[in-house]
């Protein structure tokens, strides 16, 4: 079933053409219809539900190096005629003319989904709330009423773009996720301390057919308990072992964002013209996957109308290639991977990561951690920060243990652990054969946030700097 | 004078509410302009419009909210409509409902300046342009940027309820910001500069471009520090960060709901006594300032910490039933959320000396002029303060090498503790806070 456009074919042709009057090369209209809802529970009651709604286009104009856009919440014909010439305006330069643009509608299919969230009940997805607190409240290690506060959130969002550009394309997508996490505070002698689990796909409310919020709720609860007793972590360099799913984080903020074509381009990134080159470790296989079904950073289409791509990053430690968007392609005539994303009809597309993991290496987790003499266990990270330019980056844990003699003991409290990506890279030296997604993440670069999805088996980096807390 | 236009709005449709409700509506509209340059071209230049709408309803002590990003009578509509269903699912909280006006006089700005839409496109550009350049010529081991940018908004709300409530307020802003890259041999650094103002006309290029390319190149040949305990001192810029995460620490929202750590001990020392800290949005030299908080109350100054001592905390209307106290119109939002109190315009009380004198009196230390993972590191319930660090080594009085991949950690709580000096030279920061330079003693730096 071929969808409903968002804006009909001849009115986004005359927006293109209008675009392209002052001259420009390249021009393209961006429509976006975005549903949400989402649930609150804190302090013991459900706060509210809030239901939202964003609508408009983002036209782009591009005349050699410099691009035009604007934006508007008004779909009707004259409101995109406007932003067409706004952006025409701010692209300077060409010579004008009149064009034709003829657009051709490329097929596309959206992830299926079972149940969308607009068929679901208000308050079926309140109920959810109510259980997780009572379920994280009523934990098995709860007996002495250590869990102060709990907040569980429930979110889903249908999201419909279009996108129509001077090459001719025509093409849409219906995404719609789903999200559920809860929060708890434990207090005790030690102060406070807090626990989050949380689970995000690419599907609709069949999210709960897969995850028990009560699990979850409990799983949160546990987190924070156990961190009641954690003491301050070590400052200084140890090696670092990284559990299942946790590691997708290190690897996103180590090299995803320095092989991001913009900003190789601009040679603000220590992975710059070394295409061909050993980068790391032999054992690893670095994968950027727009087309992993049901994962948190999967599209049908990327926000250029691009089809989602599985590209290979990193094979066997050798850089193979880096990720691009439509003008970084259009400038190196190749095509782009699929990975011009956006926030919102308000933002300039990017180059973005989507779903990005290490494949499975061949050690057990079981014989990683025990030929660990001492060091830190990451069980689940936060977090992190890069400076592509110098390769240096953080990434926060949240749960994390003392290893001692090849076992794993005493919890931590949070911090963040620093290195340099293309060091830490080569300093991989165990891969384990027991790959799982991370928690589903939002990625910032520029001011905006993105879905993005991470993966690693369990892993050990030789040597990272811990920035402890103890004093 | 007539009412404006966004106003008129929201009156209208808070007198649609109906018997035994309280509505609220926020309205927003603004636009914006902004200007990417590189290699001495415009890479992007945006302009936008933007509207928004929030509506809030309570019923019988429960809350429903929806928002739409539109101001089409239709969407407006099914906004309130969805609000009103919302309301049904919650639980009632005795608590909730809407800020009463409280009788305090509104401190009015002028933060509206004409010069934003009226400057010509073509001046804008040239503002980013010109910044490229001067950050590229200023010195021969700057080898590019990866960004120069300018860009200004200017913005309207309007929050009008069945409690009374009936404002307007408008503020203009401009900005400049690039990232310089310093390069010897192999070695690339970065180094961020930046300037804010109400006009493009206020903004200083020269200033941006120099912090810029000065904190690019004095990071080259940058090392891994040895772990060691030392002093710290904090660039005005560092400090704003670290106090803004105070300022949310102290949110009665977060108090109300037990996730402060600092949530049973106002009137004890919880930092030293050099200490200072308001939240004053009636400052009328604060990026911050603002004459009516979230809820439409007129915002005042809150004092926070004085002399280490904790005074209270930022309230809205809800935290404040809740803990029993007035609130201090510390309500912030944006057109898509309920209210949250907050700090608008943190400031510290200076001490004395500038940056230079602060670093003369530390023998083994470390100058922070950038830190990572925020976001990542900090716990702001457990107080938990972990972060990457870049700055120069300081030994002996005298700044020295450069480090880099570092850490610095502690908890909020001793750092506020341990705070040695406070710096005499105030420096405002974009986010609303004027933050001095702050020496603190003996922190734990990760290296190798």
């Amino acid at each position: 079933m071929t969808e409903s456009l968002l804006v009909d074919e001849p009115v986004v042709a005359a927006a293109l053409d209008r675009a392209l009057r002052t001259g420009g090369e390249f021009a393209e209209v961006f429509v976006e219809d975005k549903r949400s809802s989402s649930g609150l529970l804190d302090d013991g009651k459900v706060e509210e539900l809030t239901s939202g709604r964003d609508r408009g286009a983002g036209i782009r104009v591009v005349v050699g190096e410099s691009t035009g856009f604007a934006h508007t919440a008004d779909l009707s014909e004259a409101g995109l005629l406007a932003a067409a010439e706004a952006a025409a305006a701010a692209a300077r330069g060409g010579s004008g003319g009149v064009t034709r643009v003829d657009l051709d509608r490329t097929p596309t299919s959206p992830a299926p989904i079972e149940t969308y969230p607009e068929a679901v009940a208000k308050a079926t997805k309140v109920g959810l709330l109510t259980q997780a607190d009572e379920a994280a409240r009523s934990a098995e290690g709860n007996a002495a009423g250590s869990i102060a506060q709990v907040m569980a959130r429930y979110g889903d969002s249908r999201r419909r773009i279009q996108v129509a550009n001077s090459d001719g394309l025509l093409a849409t997508d219906d995404q719609v996720k789903t999200l559920f996490s809860v929060s708890c505070v434990a207090v005790g002698d030690s102060g406070m301390q807090t626990g989050r689990e949380s689970r995000g796909h690419t599907i609709g409310f069949e999210l709960f057919d897969r995850y028990d919020v009560e699990e979850l709720a409990r799983s949160a609860a546990q987190r924070a308990l156990t961190k009641l007793q954690a003491r301050p972590a070590p400052s200084g360099a140890m090696p670092v072992v990284v559990g299942p799913g946790g590691g997708g984080v290190l690897f996103h903020e180590a090299c995803g964002h320095g092989l991001e074509a913009d900003l190789v381009a601009k040679s603000a990134s220590v992975f710059a013209g070394r295409v061909g080159e050993l980068v790391a470790s032999p054992s690893v296989t670095l994968i950027d996957d727009g087309t992993m079904g049901g994962e948190w950073g999967h599209f049908a289409i990327d926000d250029e109308g691009r089809p989602a791509q599985r590209n290979v990053l990193i094979q066997d430690g050798i850089l193979t290639d880096y990720m691009w968007d439509h003008l970084r392609a259009r400038k190196e005539g190749r095509p782009s991977s699929g990975n011009g994303r956006r926030e919102s009809y308000k933002h300039l597309p990017m180059v973005r990561m989507t779903n990005t993991y290490i494949a499975n290496g061949s050690d057990t987790p079981a014989d990683i951690i025990a030929s660990t003499p001492n060091g830190v266990y990451v069980k689940q990270l936060g977090g992190g920060q890069v400076n592509t330019a110098t390769g240096d980056f953080v990434f926060g844990m949240t749960e994390a243990y003392l290893i001692t003699d090849g076992e794993i003991g005493e919890p931590l409290r949070e911090g963040n652990l620093i290195g340099n990506g293309p060091e830490v890279l080569t300093r991989i030296d165990a891969l384990g054969n027991d790959f799982a997604m991370g928690s589903p993440g939002t990625c910032g670069k520029d001011g905006q946030g993105v879905p993005v999805g991470d993966g690693t088996p369990t892993l050990r980096v030789e040597s990272l700097t811990i920035g402890g807390t103890a004093a | 004078m007539s009412k404006p236009p966004l106003q008129q709005l929201a009156d209208d449709l808070v007198a649609q509410s109906q018997p035994g409700e309280q509505l609220e509506v926020y309205v927003a509209q603004g636009s914006s302009t902004s200007v990417r340059a590189y290699d001495g071209e415009v890479e992007a230049f945006t302009v936008a419009e933007s509207r928004g709408v929030g509506v809030r309803v309570i019923v019988d002590g429960r809350q429903g909210f929806a928002h739409a990003g539109s101001h089409d009578r239709e969407i407006i509509a099914d906004a309130l409509a969805e609000a009103r269903d919302n309301a049904a699912f919650g639980e009632p909280d005795e608590h909730a409902g809407l800020a009463e006006p409280d009788g305090v006089d509104a401190v009015v700005h002028d933060m509206w300046r004409d010069e934003v839409a009226a400057m010509d496109p073509v001046d804008k550009i040239a503002m980013a342009i010109e910044l490229e350049r001067r950050v590229v010529g200023a010195d021969p081991r700057i080898s590019g940027i990866r960004t120069a940018s300018y860009g200004d908004s200017a913005g309207e709300v309007a929050i009008a309820s069945t409690a009374g409530i009936s404002i307007y307020d408008r503020g203009t802003a401009a900005s400049l910001g690039v990232q310089a890259l310093a390069r010897e041999g192999d070695e690339t650094q970065t180094g961020y500069g930046f300037d804010v103002a109400r006009a493009p006309g206020d903004l200083d290029l020269a200033k941006a471009a120099a912090d810029a390319v000065d904190r690019a190149t004095r990071m080259l040949g940058a090392t891994q520090p040895q772990t060691a305990s030392v002093a710290v001192v904090l660039e005005p810029r560092i400090a704003a960060s670290v106090l803004g995460i105070v300022g949310g620490m102290l949110s009665g929202t977060r108090v109300a709901k037990g996730r402060s750590p600092f949530g049973e001990r106002v009137g004890e020392e919880i930092a030293s006594p050099l200490l200072t800290l308001v939240d004053d949005p009636t400052d009328p030299d604060s990026f911050g300032a603002d004459s009516y908080d979230g809820e439409g109350l007129a915002c005042r100054r809150v004092d926070l910490i004085s002399g280490g001592v904790l005074d209270g905390f930022l309230h809205d209307s809800w935290s404040a039933r809740r803990t029993g106290v007035a609130s201090t119109a510390s309500a912030l939002r944006g057109y898509r959320s309920t209210p949250g109190a907050g700090a608008r315009a943190l400031a510290v009380t200076p001490g004395s000396g500038s940056v230079e004198e602060l670093i003369a009196a530390v023998d083994d230390g470390v100058l922070v002029q950038s830190v990572s993972g925020l976001h990542s590191g900090v716990n702001a319930v457990s107080g938990d303060f972990s972060v990457g660090i870049e700055g120069l080594r300081i030994r002996d009085g005298a700044t020295a090498e450069a480090v880099r991949e570092a850490t610095l950690g502690a908890t909020v709580q001793r750092l506020l503790l341990q705070v040695r000096a406070v710096g005499g030279e105030v420096e405002r920061q974009p986010g609303g806070t004027a933050a001095c330079a702050l020496v603190i003693d003996d922190l734990a730096m990760g290296g190798s």
